[in-house]
């Protein structure tokens, strides 16, 4: 009987702990520190350095939010995650925000009981294939072997297009991006799919980039934010409008060098309601405080400083901004006003 | 010897050929190298393949390979197109070793190596372990280290176990399984030869169902599931969750491993036990525990070394055990493709802790061969 | 005091109760079995209120939904029309199939390497001693992927490929064979090639009694060589050879026809088979050395000779002790072979577990049948080893 006693004590332990649920924000703010999920290593989306620091447009978004919650971008700890565990994770409850190019589809909002918070880059899958090949569209493709990381919606389209397109081909699965390059560079595949932004990625990490062409087509829409959990409205609109207020900002004109000059500056009230200076309680119907946005910008940037910094033309791989410019410069980064 | 039969005549001593007067390595080589043309045939392919292999890698690994001065592949190319680029392993040296273990705080997780060393002189040194105290010592350095590595306390900062990584953490899963799972295989071994059917009903169900499915699944359920079946809203650490599973699947292996040691006792020492009027516990720990455990030593460390091996299975759940830093590497624009020498060195680390292990065990059978063989 | 006192003292007290074994026992054991159905009561009560809470349907209708995902090795016919429990049973078959290739060549290595280790011959059991020492204390997952890498790495791309015979292709896609075609009455060839089998277990029946009643030893295995490669060929030409064969050629990115064997297999297999068969080694020479020196010294004495010592006297003894490791390495190297995720070979892990879970995200279930499938697979392997070793268990007096 001696022995039981610790067991059962343990177990009551164990259930009180559960009694009461606290809120995710109060959660985060009582630990000092934002839990987030990310990739295993993209370039550009989110890898370590050599020095051991994450880095990627994903990255920022949780240093944005941390900025936003906690007031400093270095308070966020990154979780790596595979596509495979990722969504059991963020309902566990182990994360707090998953941003990890993940896709914004019915079935992962609805049936998985997740809440999509935006989109940070508009996405589409397409082809890479080497230049020797001599291909020049998606439809030549028939017969070939394609490499695909698996456990994303990229099997289903892949599979979807090929058999609407009456072609062939040897699916190669493989798990992380390091394994995929590795794969298509050794020759056991023609083609890579994944999404386009990941196949940049994945073709300046190749030996000669120039040596691979990303095929025209796009075959599916790949809107990829940032997720968290069904149940936490609160939680859910932190994350959303620190992704606005980014875009809003880039929209101001508002930068990271800038954001403290132009807080003084009366002229603008959008301005001014952005960065808190204009006294609306805007940051506290978030649940935060009034210079949340300002530390988002001061800290991490607006959308456009981090696009550029992790993503854009200065960058390996080179990505224009296309569909995710500013929808005043032609690209559909829309985001609703602040105020 | 039994064909050479010869006819003797009486009293004639036959004409016998003098005896081989080749000594040293000439002898020892027509003896054990080429005996007969099937052998020679054999040396002669064995060497040649010996020669196929090893100077080419040594030129690949050791000769042409570039270890400094480099900072990406492309330079290590530069520099010699032929051989290894271990310059990778060099720039990210302390994330192999720390994982992503915060710089300053590191000095936490040497001094716990230190401990670590100390507390394994004491394990396996006879003179150490006799001084008298000598286990308390140790017992109270593995709560040091523990401390030490996470923190919280005593003013230490506490450092989130999603940041330990590399061969600090393959150790740490090692270690702690290595030592939890002893007592626990020591249980279930008991319960599962015990007089009581119930006991040993539950012991032989546990122990077959966890031998019976890969530990990828378990840390699968480890990492994903176990959320299902704990009251809603706790949550405890992926590390501890890992430890748990990979401790209890070790524990099993374990259990059978030492099932078989209690069996090979022989029945008489039972009886002499129970003779003496010792309660079970005593006969157990007195008389055939040490016996027992003594057979199975051989088993027990290639249990411990299977036990060292499956960490890597943690890089599939997402832990970045020192696979796992080095696929994050040669997944960096400037390492790319290295995966050879990322292969090759991650190997050379787990042969020279296995190797050393199983080297240790032969030493210790040999040392404890007091009896029951001839 | 006395003895008997303390005996006298104690019938109604609950501590006498305690100290008595039987009771005890009973108390103890009625215990466990409380403890062990409330930790599970309590495991399956927080379960489903998880699942109440988090809203998840449970239940396995998503297995009859369509996977839409394509499989490259698939031993039953299969598209991305199949279900999820389709694709669960390609993996499944592909899981046995490794799982078999793999132990036929780890035996055959494994064997290999454990007799070699006890050769005289000094470079032979040493080159023996390194690939064991190496092999085993490295660990299988880290094997796999080398092995991976060096079949991508090192054989040539579908392009530069040359055939090394007439229809034999060495790729980093993998070997591609001639693919037999078999046409009208080759089912004659079977049958015939079936007929073989028996005949040789009735001609084997007859030679051992032959043996017992006169001595006389007769040419078993060349006879059932005989009839079980020689008939099946007879009877081929005899139906004037209703074989045709797929060639492999290289059309468009791949080549096309005959037969693949894919990279992903090779290499699990290889590193499976090599990983496994050090441990094999391992026992096959602990067996053979298990056998006392005095049981060869009798047969010798009894003017048997050594071949025949080796078969008649040696190996049975032997195989007594070899045997029940040898078929956990079995199962070692099937539970092993659900590593195949790291390199993308599509077994049950790799396609139920794998792309089906997430995208129906049905993680309870899923895990539940892999686990159920492990399980079955690796009780019916220890059933069948419980059952040789009552078989061969050494007879006391």
């Amino acid at each position: 009987m001696k022995k039981l006693l610790p067991l059962a004590v343990g177990i009551a332990a164990i259930a009180a702990t559960s009694g009461a649920y606290a809120t995710t924000l109060e959660d985060v703010k009582s630990a000092d520190v934002l839990k987030c999920g990310v990739s295993t290593g993209l370039a550009g989306f989110a890898t370590p350095d050599d020095a051991g620091n994450w880095q990627g447009l994903d990255v920022d978004l949780c240093r944005a939010v941390a900025a936003a919650v906690l007031g400093d971008s270095e308070k966020v700890e990154f979780v790596p995650l595979s596509s495979k565990v990722r969504f059991e994770v963020l309902k566990s409850g182990e994360i707090d925000v998953l941003s990890r190019v993940t896709t914004w589809t019915l079935t992962r909002d609805v049936g998985l009981g997740l809440n999509f918070a935006g989109v940070n880059y508009y996405d589409g899958q397409g082809f890479m294939v080497s230049k020797e090949l001599g291909v020049n569209s998606a439809s030549e493709l028939d017969g070939a072997s394609v490499c695909i990381q698996t456990g994303t919606t990229t099997e289903l389209n892949l599979s979807e297009y090929f058999r609407l397109n009456n072609m062939t081909y040897e699916p190669v699965p493989v798990e992380t991006s390091a394994e995929g390059r590795s794969a298509y560079s050794a020759g056991r595949c023609d083609i890579y799919t994944t999404d386009a932004s990941a196949l940049a990625a994945q073709r300046s990490g190749l030996e000669n980039p120039a040596d691979h062409i990303i095929l025209p087509e796009i075959i599916s829409k790949e809107p990829l934010g940032p997720v968290v959990r069904h149940g936490d409205d609160q939680w859910f609109d932190i994350v959303k409008w620190t992704h606005n207020a980014m875009l809003n900002a880039e929209e101001l004109g508002v930068t990271s060098a800038n954001a403290m000059e132009r807080s003084k500056d009366a002229s603008n009230p959008a301005v001014q309601k952005l960065l808190g200076t204009a006294d609306a309680g805007l940051g506290a119907q978030l649940g935060l405080s009034e210079d949340w946005a300002m530390n988002i910008i001061t800290q991490v940037g607006n959308y456009s400083e981090s696009f550029e910094r992790n993503v854009g033309a200065e960058t390996p791989l080179k990505l224009a901004r296309g569909l995710n410019a500013l929808w005043t410069n032609g690209g559909i980064q829309y985001a609703p006003p602040i105020k | 010897m039994s064909e050479q039969t010869r006819d003797y005549v009486l009293g004639e001593h036959p004409e016998l050929p003098a005896p081989d007067q080749r000594s040293g390595f000439v002898k020892w080589a027509m003896e054990n190298l080429f005996s007969s043309i099937g052998n020679s045939v054999v040396t002669i392919v064995g060497l040649y393949i010996l020669y196929l292999v090893i100077p080419p890698f040594i030129q690949w690994a050791i000769i042409d390979s570039v270890v400094l001065g480099a900072e990406s592949r492309r330079e290590c190319q530069a520099i010699n197109p032929d051989g290894a680029c271990w310059a990778f392993i060099y720039r990210r040296w302390d994330q192999f070793v720390y994982g992503f273990y915060p710089a300053p705080e590191r000095w936490r997780v040497n001094l716990s190596f230190v401990f670590v060393a100390i507390i394994i002189a004491i394990a396996l040194v006879e003179k150490l372990r006799a001084i008298k105290g000598a286990i308390w010592v140790a017992l109270a350095l593995v709560a040091a280290c523990a401390i030490l590595i996470v923190g919280g306390m005593f003013g230490l900062d506490r450092v989130p176990t999603n940041k330990f990584g590399g061969f600090m953490l393959t150790l740490i899963i090692g270690l702690t399984g290595i030592f939890a799972s002893l007592p626990i295989g020591i249980v279930l071994a008991l319960s599962r030869l015990s007089s009581l059917p119930i006991f040993s009903i539950f012991a032989t169900i546990f122990i077959e169902f966890i031998r019976g499915v890969p530990l990828i699944t378990l840390l699968f359920i480890a990492s994903t599931l176990l959320s299902y079946f704990l009251p809603p809203g706790t949550n405890f650490d992926l590390l501890v969750r890992v430890l748990i599973m990979v401790t209890l699947f070790s524990a099993a292996y374990l259990a059978e491993v030492i099932r078989g040691g209690l069996a090979a006792i022989p029945r008489g020492q039972y009886e002499a036990a129970d003779a003496l009027g010792l309660s079970y516990w005593k006969s157990m720990r007195l008389i055939i525990l040490p016996q027992a455990l003594k057979i199975s030593i051989p088993g027990i460390v290639s249990s411990f070394i299977g036990l060292f091996k499956d960490t890597t299975l943690v890089l599939i759940i997402g832990l970045l055990d020192p696979l796992g830093i080095g696929q994050a590497a040669i997944a960096d624009v400037k390492w790319i493709a290295l995966s050879n020498e990322l292969y090759v060195f991650i190997a050379l680390f787990f042969f020279v802790f296995c190797f050393s292990m199983s080297r240790y065990s032969l030493y210790l059978e040999r040392k404890l061969h007091t009896g029951h063989k001839r | 005091m006395s003895v008997s006192d303390v005996s006298e003292k104690a019938p109604s007290s609950l501590g006498a109760m305690w100290r008595d074994k039987k009771t005890r026992a009973i108390i103890m054991q009625i215990v466990a079995v409380i403890a062990v159905l409330l930790f599970f009561g309590w495991l399956v009560n927080n379960t489903v209120s998880n699942i109440e809470n988090l809203g998840i349907k449970v239940g396995f209708d998503f297995l009859w939904n369509t996977a839409s995902y394509d499989i490259n090795q698939t031993l039953i016919d299969y598209t991305a029309n199949d279900t999820h429990f389709r694709a669960g049973l390609v993996g499944l078959l592909n899981t046995l199939l490794v799982a078999v290739c793999g132990v036929i060549l780890a035996t055959i290595l494994g064997f290999s390497a454990g007799v070699a280790r006890l050769s005289n011959n000094f470079v032979l059991s040493r080159l023996m001693q390194v690939y064991v020492e190496a092999v085993r204390n490295v660990p299988v997952l880290l094997q796999i992927l080398l092995w991976y890498g060096i079949i991508l790495h090192s054989f040539p791309r579908v392009k530069a490929a040359e055939p090394i015979i007439e229809g034999v292709i060495a790729t980093n896609r993998g070997l591609f064979l001639p693919q037999p075609l078999p046409q009208d009455g080759f089912g004659w060839v079977w049958i015939a090639f079936f007929a073989g089998i028996i005949g040789s277990f009735f001609f084997r029946r007859y030679a051992k009694k032959a043996l017992d009643s006169t001595g006389k030893q007769l040419p078993v295995l060349w006879a059932s060589l005989g009839l079980i490669i020689g008939l099946p060929i007879i009877v081929y030409f005899l139906m004037g050879q209703p074989l045709g064969v797929s060639m492999p050629e290289l059309k468009g990115f791949n080549y096309k026809g005959g037969f693949a064997i894919k990279p992903e297999f090779l290499a699990l297999w290889l590193a499976l088979s090599i990983y496994t068969g050090a441990f094999i080694a391992e026992i096959v020479r602990a067996g053979i050395l298990s056998v006392s020196h005095g049981q060869s010294e009798a047969a010798h004495a009894l003017g048997i000779k050594p071949s025949l010592t080796m078969r008649l006297v040696v190996v049975p003894q032997a195989l007594r002790v070899i045997i029940p490791p040898l078929i956990s390495q079995y199962l070692n190297l099937t539970k092993n072979s659900s590593l195949a995720i790291a390199i993308g070979y599509m077994d049950i892990v790799a396609t139920l577990g794998g792309i089906s879970l997430n995208q129906s995200g049905r993680a309870l279930e899923i895990m539940l049948i892999i686990l159920s499938v492990y399980l079955f697979l690796s009780l019916s392997i220890s059933g069948v080893m419980n059952i040789y070793n009552e078989r061969v268990k050494l007879v006391e007096r």
